[in-house]
């Protein structure tokens, strides 16, 4: 895992544009004016359920790209939260199902699954790279066979339907435009709280600790403690996603905490690559696009191999993925602009 | 700057790719949902080929429109299969989507369609109860009948002709096999049977024989109800483990899908008496006007499974209703919706019609395992049991009282 660039571009007295980064603001202007110009599908299946895979893909990227640890469990975390939703707030499968309003659940959802990525952190810290992932993909199938075997709080392979997302200032979130910008609004302030905290002194011990735990340690540094604070702020994005993820489907089931799930979150951060925060977001685009529309292109029988197929070129073309991808075409394109000149 | 800036144009075209939901005129657009992956992927292909089978029969067109089949596919969980009608209705456009395939599919497919009440939904194959039963969608019809239907007449049979008295249950953990179990008992405890241990295991498992350690000794037989892969591995693993207990099949279990399997599976198999919406050996002439037409397709089995017919039923309903509208859904399908609530019509299996909750009324088939002369396994018929309703011939407000179909319910230890 290559070095996630930490300064880019300090030079003092910027102004707002230069600190924040023109690529930014288009990106947000882009984004806000999206909705002028897509479909409800685009809206949510394909834009809002992509920003809800990506922020769950992008507490992975904080967690690899940042910390060296390698997940497979940030679905199992934010299935918590889901079933949190599910059995705090109301569902028609008559079930549990407090009947909490949505400003007393949503925060009971995202602190159970900050509670238990953290738990999930503190168990999996002590091992490096294949163990932890290891752990982490024994904890995400155990965590499926329970909820799928499981009556009294999970009922089981149905689990919960009937779940609605809150309607408050006149509004019902679940309506395609609102719930666009309820997806872009957490997805940006994902985006900028990793991105912040990256440089931020937190985040800098972090890396250092990837780089050298050894050293870290020996300068005084408690290294479990930092780990096990990245999982707890990923536990937060990955909660955060899921209670959208259930606003979204309505339903809560087995499904969709399963491992194939979970398998998906690490295409999607590696697709996207490890290296930005950016990342996970263009990762999760192209596999939603992929797995949404490959059907179309060869038929039922076929497509998941077309998937695989299209995975493995850009695994291959590129081992960092499409942000790597994008890294070595740059120069080329700059030797271009240089080349052009009169 | 100017990486940021090319990235962000790549993803504002890529995210603003038009919707091409321009359906011409002259065409009419069909979704089609079935399970193309997970464990019941065999299944959804044989679901597949009984629709195909429907479009052939009408040479691809319907009131002079051509008939344009779209496929959407889940792998057996609700999620997916919402996420595929969802495509398929907000993204390519269908106005009548057939599907889906398995029980909680349907449930979630059904809620799905209240929230699209443009749009019509005709059921694939899924049979769980509820579905239609209790809290249905105005614009869900199943043309096909649930898994307590198709149970009509087993439990009976396997209490006076086979005599057994005490049978153990072993079925899938999902609202389809309640509902089939559901129908076994309804009878079987009602002709004075005892059902001491029902095992559920979960969709897609592999490892057995836990389940096979915990069936009582004293059982006269076992009624299994598991579809695809689990009832190959189940049958298989248990057959190892030296069990000799006789069978007694769910309506998926002594299916072609499983039927079709090589090994020693097929000596346990044979002799083993089950229901369902067909059987194989039936030898009405427009079942077998049906086997030929169905054995065009590509890939088809020696006989169509259940789910072949169930969809070809569906999608037959379908196409018959669009053709009395003239193919015109444009006032949001509300005549298709009239004209299929009305329809009744001659299927291969004998008349289907539905009732008032828009589930079919229609003739289920006792069968038993045998081997045919070219050595296929096959579901001979043993007797019909004619149009059975959704409440299996109980006063529906007494039938109400039964309850939902779950785990715990029905019970006669």
């Amino acid at each position: 895992m290559s070095l996630a660039t930490a300064a880019d571009g300090a030079a003092p007295q910027q102004n707002w544009l230069d600190r924040i980064g023109a690529g930014h603001v288009i990106l947000a202007v882009a984004l806000l004016l999206y909705p002028l110009v897509a479909s409800d599908f685009f809206l949510t299946q394909i834009a809002g359920y992509s920003m809800i895979f990506g922020v769950l893909a992008l507490s992975l990227m904080l967690l690899a790209g940042y910390g060296g640890m390698l997940s497979l469990a940030q679905i199992t975390v934010a299935g918590i939260a889901a079933y949190a939703v599910a059995i705090l707030g109301s569902n028609t499968s008559n079930v549990l199902g407090f009947g909490w309003p949505w400003w007393i659940v949503v925060p009971f959802a995202v602190a159970a699954a900050a509670v238990t990525s953290a738990l999930i952190g503190w168990i999996s810290v002590r091992t490096e790279g294949i163990y932890t992932l290891m752990i982490t993909l024994a904890i995400a199938t155990a965590t499926f066979y329970f909820a799928q075997q499981n009556y009294a709080i999970f009922n089981g392979h149905s689990g919960y339907a009937g779940i609605h997302a809150p309607v408050f200032w006149g509004i019902d979130w679940r309506d395609p435009k609102p719930f666009y910008f309820l997806c872009l609004g957490l997805a940006m302030l994902s985006y900028a709280a990793v991105l912040y905290s990256s440089r931020s002194t937190f985040g800098m011990t972090l890396q250092a600790i990837r780089d050298n735990p050894r050293r870290m340690r020996a300068l005084g540094y408690h290294v479990t403690a930092h780990k096990v604070f990245a999982w707890f702020l990923a536990g937060i994005l990955a909660g955060l996603a899921g209670v959208l993820l259930v606003w979204f489907n309505g339903r809560v089931s087995p499904g969709t905490i399963g491992v194939d799930v979970a398998i998906d979150i690490l295409i999607i951060a590696v697709i996207g690559g490890l290296r930005h925060p950016i990342g996970p977001f263009v990762g999760a685009i192209v596999v939603i696009l992929m797995q949404t529309f490959a059907i179309d292109i060869v038929g039922a029988e076929r497509f998941n191999t077309l998937i695989g197929l299209v995975f493995l070129a850009i695994v291959f073309v590129s081992p960092d993925g499409i942000l790597g991808l994008w890294g070595r075409i740059k120069p080329h394109l700059a030797q271009g602009s240089l080349r052009a000149g009169p | 700057m100017h990486r940021r800036t090319l990235l962000a144009l790549a993803l504002f075209t890529g995210l603003t790719a038009p919707s091409m939901a321009l359906a011409a005129d002259d065409t009419i657009k069909i979704g089609l949902l079935a399970t193309f992956e997970g464990p019941f992927t065999v299944l959804g292909e044989d679901g597949e080929r009984g629709a195909m089978t429907a479009v052939a029969e009408t040479n691809g067109t319907v009131a002079g429109k051509k008939i344009e089949i779209v496929k959407g596919s889940s792998d057996a969980s609700p999620d997916s299969a919402v996420r595929a009608a969802r495509k398929l209705v907000e993204q390519d456009g269908v106005k009548v989507l057939v599907g889906p395939l398995s029980g909680d599919e349907g449930l979630a497919v059904k809620d799905y369609a209240k929230t699209k009440p443009d749009v019509t939904f005709i059921n694939g194959t899924s049979a769980a109860q509820d579905t239609t039963l209790r809290n249905p969608a105005e614009n869900f019809f199943r043309f096909s009948t649930d898994g307590a239907q198709w149970m009509a007449g087993l439990g009976t049979y396997a209490f006076n002709e086979k005599g057994y008295k005490k049978v153990a249950t072993v079925a899938e953990d999902y609202s389809f096999p309640y509902t089939q179990v559901f129908g076994f008992m309804a009878e079987f405890c009602k002709a004075g049977g005892h059902v001491p241990s029902k095992s559920w295991v979960p969709i897609g498992n592999k490892d057995f024989s836990s389940v096979i350690a915990a069936i009582p000794e004293d059982v006269d037989a076992i009624y299994v109800a598991l579809g695809g892969a689990d009832a190959v591995n189940f049958l298989t693993q248990y057959q190892q483990a030296g069990g000799s207990a006789p069978l007694i099949g769910g309506s998926i279990t002594v299916d072609q899908t499983v039927l079709t399997s090589k090994g020693k599976l097929r000596d346990v198999l044979k002799g083993t008496p089950s229901a369902g919406p067909t059987a194989d050996t039936n030898d009405a002439p427009a079942w077998k006007a049906f086997v030929d037409a169905y054995k065009k397709q590509p890939g088809a089995f020696p006989s169509p499974s259940l789910f072949a017919h169930g969809y070809y039923v569906n999608m037959k309903a379908t196409l018959l209703a669009l053709d009395q509208v003239g193919g015109d859904v444009s006032d949001g399908g509300k005549k298709l919706r009239e004209a299929l609530s009305k329809l009744s019509f001659d299927t291969p299996t004998g008349k289907v019609s539905l009732d008032k909750n828009r589930n079919a009324v229609a003739d289920i088939f006792l069968t038993e395992v045998t081997e045919g002369s070219d050595g296929n396994l096959l579901n001979k018929l043993v007797k019909v049991v004619p149009q059975v309703n959704q409440t299996l011939g109980i006063p529906e407000d007494e039938f109400m009282k039964l309850g939902a179909v779950n785990r715990d319910n029905p019970s006669c230890p």
